[in-house]
């Protein structure tokens, strides 16, 4: 089970990206525990300066702006 | 060198530079293209009708090009100036030129206002001062490559380059008095108890095809967004340009009426937009008369402060704060509007 975070105040990039990845993971058939975390002390945790961010398994692999498919799905794909 | 040619080549580069080639030779004949197209249809070229349409065949693509090549330029920029860059290039320094250079980082750092408070923190936290962390607050959403090219597109380079400085005006000063006023305290209790960190900055190797698909990521992002309001803003102003007499709003948005200047920024103040969306309102603003400090000033305020961005903010700041944050900043555009029309 992939543990995934998406950290953002909830703009639309955020939402966005979000969805992106619960769409991708759906499709490959990868089990993913998919979280929203907009509380900005738990986002300020993971040292990071913009978001969007995605976190795997507590580890920051994306941060800011919108994530390409291609990015999803290698995240994806590497496990 | 010869490596280096080598590896350019090696890349995805010779597209790059057929699309630099394509790109020019289209702008170039874009003029030609459009008298051409307009005498084919059957309208009078002199008349209102055709003189709308030659307006908006030109200035379409023209601005369309234009903010595409400029985003994709800023794009490659953007991957030099992370915000982690930006913070630890601002960390330690003090108040004054480092105003200055807060406000110029503004324009190149990537920034969408839901950012504002990670970055806030992440500033505040490496000891950025307050007053510094302002001046970008203030620049990055109001001074950008989309505004700043819209503007010349549409209104002319000197047009362009006033918003810029002026812009980086009201950042540089507004940052400044705001870091005077000692306003550490007000910050919400949180963010003060957040301890101070030792920043550890390394830039990390970025190859430079890594670097052109950032800049191919942003126009597809950039450009397949604003689109609409560039084509809206076209259409508006070639409506007027073929219809809508001259003057017509010169009496109530023209130099004579001093009052315009404040209530175009308060307007503007709880209305949120992005550059891109509040130019059909300043092409036909200023196309119908109303003063160039007054419309700019109108767009200053809608891009620069917004509601919602105060919203995100006041999770950081408390009320009290951002009223001072507002007032500074508006204090700052209404004196542009003003100093402007009277010059002008």
């Amino acid at each position: 089970m992939l543990r995934v975070k998406v950290l953002g105040g909830g703009c639309t990039n955020c939402k966005v990206t979000y969805r992106l990845i619960e769409e991708l993971a759906q499709a490959r058939g990868v089990a993913v525990q998919l979280e929203k975390v907009e509380d900005f002390q738990e986002i300020m945790a993971y040292d990071v300066m913009s978001t969007p961010c995605v976190v795997i398994d507590e580890t920051v692999v994306h941060r800011g702006g919108l994530p390409s498919r291609e990015q999803v799905e290698s995240w994806l794909a590497d496990r | 060198m010869l490596g280096w040619f080598y590896k350019m080549t090696k890349g995805p580069i010779p597209i790059y530079l057929l699309l630099l080639i394509a790109w020019v030779a289209l702008y170039i004949s874009l003029a030609p293209l459009a008298d051409l197209i307009v005498s084919f249809l059957p309208v009078d070229p002199a008349s209102h009708l055709g003189e709308a349409i030659a307006f908006f065949i030109y200035d379409t693509p023209k601005v369309l090009l234009l903010l595409s090549a400029v985003v994709f330029v800023m794009g490659i920029i953007n991957t030099w100036f992370t915000p982690e860059r930006t913070r630890s290039l601002l960390a330690g320094r003090s108040l004054g030129l480092a105003n200055v250079l807060a406000a110029s980082l503004g324009i190149v750092t990537p920034f969408c206002s839901c950012s504002a408070v990670p970055l806030f923190i992440g500033f505040v936290q490496a000891g950025v001062p307050l007053g510094v962390t302002f001046s970008f607050l203030i620049a990055a959403p109001m001074v950008n490559e989309i505004a700043l090219t819209l503007l010349f597109g549409l209104f002319g380079w000197k047009i362009a380059l006033l918003y810029l400085g002026l812009g980086l005006m009201v950042a540089i000063f507004g940052g400044l008095l705001l870091g005077r006023m000692n306003l550490e305290k007000h910050l919400e209790k949180w963010v003060q108890d957040i301890p101070a960190k030792q920043l550890s900055f390394e830039s990390e190797k970025v190859a430079f095809s890594q670097r052109l698909t950032a800049g191919s990521l942003a126009v597809k992002d950039v450009v397949g967004k604003v689109w609409v309001y560039i084509l809206l803003g076209i259409g508006v102003g070639a409506f007027i340009h073929g219809y809508v007499p001259e003057n017509f709003m010169a009496s109530f948005m023209g130099k004579e009426a001093w009052w315009s200047v404040p209530l175009a920024v308060l307007i503007g103040i709880p209305m949120y937009s992005s550059a891109a969306g509040i130019i059909p309102v300043v092409q036909a603003l200023l196309a119908k008369g109303a003063a160039l400090g007054t419309a700019l000033a109108f767009m200053m305020s809608v891009v620069a402060l917004s509601l919602p961005e105060m919203i995100i903010l006041r999770k950081v700041l408390t009320v009290r704060l951002i009223g001072v944050f507002i007032s500074i900043v508006a204090s700052g555009i209404l004196l542009v509007g003003l100093i402007f029309n009277l010059v002008l």
